[in-house]
């Protein structure tokens, strides 16, 4: 199994196009999961009878094969982005739900007792005391979130779209794996610039961790 | 719509769908076959890559980073890549099973090893504990609950990806995804998605189950 590099320099413009898509349907996905799963984070941390609810719901929507639940959008929204898009947040949603309910326990009830003590508004010490005492947390779900988008963009494939996926279905027919393995190369490549950045964005965010050790 | 679910529920409900060596039975086994093994492949891989890095805190940047490494191969990618390497055989389903498990694995092992309160740690150590006993005696005890999570975010990810055993010709409930798909009979398609989240979830109960019973005693 060898590189044919020659295909590659022949379809730059090709990569190149597929990689933006592929880029960009993940952070779509994972744009919207936070937009939902914050405040349902919230309410499921509030609100104990609602926090099994809601996390179950999300652990239920994660176990249905990516596959499926393509195929099962499609009377929705069609051979579209919007179905992919829509795929993919569904799966971000438990990682992040989970994640950012997990770092909201994580603040010690002392500190907010303590904001409590000192007048801050229930509102104000969400925003100013609990998200970022929860943001490592968070965070982690965040990165785990885009790095799974990333990956699992390719899926779409199978519903036309799915961007650097495109290579391994195309590879797959022909025979020809010079395509497959760019696109696995380049899909990993995505992530872990992604990730990466993520991680400098974290460290930025929380200037008081970088003290400890 | 109703009469969808109708033909759901006859077809999940019916005998003849159980039975034979294309049966929902069989199927089931064989995916729970799949899944388990691979699980237990990445468990023995990655348990003892996160509590060591855990325990002494070298290493973490390059685990970490092979982790989100792990998580970023695109499964459908790795599969056909084992496959046009190796031929037909199950060797590329279980590599992209386990390559998917362990990074999940390994990041939320670590993670429990990084949230044992240094001063439980460094009062262990006062106490004479050797490393290993450290290791074995505050530090994985505490970190059990994030492992658990692991364990089991890592389980629900490699049922629902198992399906793809079906894709290179293999059993396991995805046959009843993919060949829905060909067939253009989403009766099949939705069973099969159907199935393959109850195995989701009823594993994930049962695993939540029993670390609900082990950590009974700790106050959240």
């Amino acid at each position: 199994m060898s590189v044919d590099w020659s295909w590659i320099g022949d379809h730059t413009d090709e990569l190149t196009s597929l990689t933006v898509s592929h880029l960009q349907a993940a952070l779509s996905a994972v744009f919207f999961g936070v937009l939902i799963s914050l405040p349902l984070a919230v309410i499921a941390h509030r609100i104990r009878p609602l926090r099994g609810l809601l996390l179950g719901i999300s652990n239920v929507l994660f176990t249905i094969p990516s596959i499926a639940i393509f195929v099962l959008l499609l009377p929705v929204s069609g051979l579209t982005r919007t179905t992919t898009v829509i795929g993919l947040t569904i799966y971000t949603l438990v990682v992040l739900l989970r994640n950012t309910v997990e770092g909201l326990d994580s603040v010690p009830a002392k500190t907010k007792e303590a904001a409590k003590a000192m007048g801050t508004r229930p509102l104000r010490t969400l925003l100013t005391v609990e998200f970022p005492l929860a943001l490592p947390v968070i965070m982690a779900g965040v990165r785990i979130a885009t790095v799974m988008s990333i990956s699992l963009v390719s899926v779409a494939t199978y519903i036309g779209d799915g961007g650097l996926g495109q290579l391994f279905t195309d590879g797959f027919q022909r025979n020809f794996p010079t395509p497959v393995i760019v696109g696995v190369v380049l899909t990993i490549l995505l992530a872990v610039v992604a990730d990466a950045l993520l991680v400098a964005l974290q460290y930025v965010l929380t200037p008081w961790r970088r003290r400890r050790t | 719509m109703y009469e969808l679910f109708k033909n759901l529920a006859d077809w999940l409900t019916s005998g003849a769908s159980w039975s034979g060596s294309d049966g929902i039975a069989h199927r089931l086994a064989e995916h729970l076959q799949y899944s388990l093994l691979a699980t237990l492949i990445a468990a023995a891989i990655g348990l003892p890559i996160g509590l060591l890095i855990g325990h002494t805190g070298k290493g973490a940047f390059v685990a970490i980073n092979l982790s989100s490494f792990g998580r970023a191969l695109p499964t459908v990618g790795l599969v056909v890549l084992v496959f046009l390497a190796g031929g037909l055989s199950m060797l590329p389903v279980y590599v992209a099973l386990v390559a998917l498990a362990v990074p999940a694995i390994v990041t939320n092992t670590y993670a429990g090893m990084t949230a044992v309160d240094p001063d439980v740690r460094d009062a262990a150590r006062g106490q004479g504990m050797r490393g290993h006993q450290v290791l074995f005696q505050v530090e994985l005890p505490l970190a059990l609950p994030l492992i658990m999570t692991g364990l089991r975010l890592a389980l629900i990810q490699v049922v629902a990806t198992a399906t793809i055993a079906a894709y290179v010709s293999f059993g396991g409930l995805g046959r009843y995804v993919f060949d829905g798909l060909a067939q253009r009979d989403l009766v099949q398609v939705l069973g099969g998605a159907v199935l393959v989240a109850v195995v989701a979830i009823a594993l994930d109960l049962l695993l939540s189950g029993l670390q609900r019973l082990l950590f009974r005693h700790r106050t959240a």
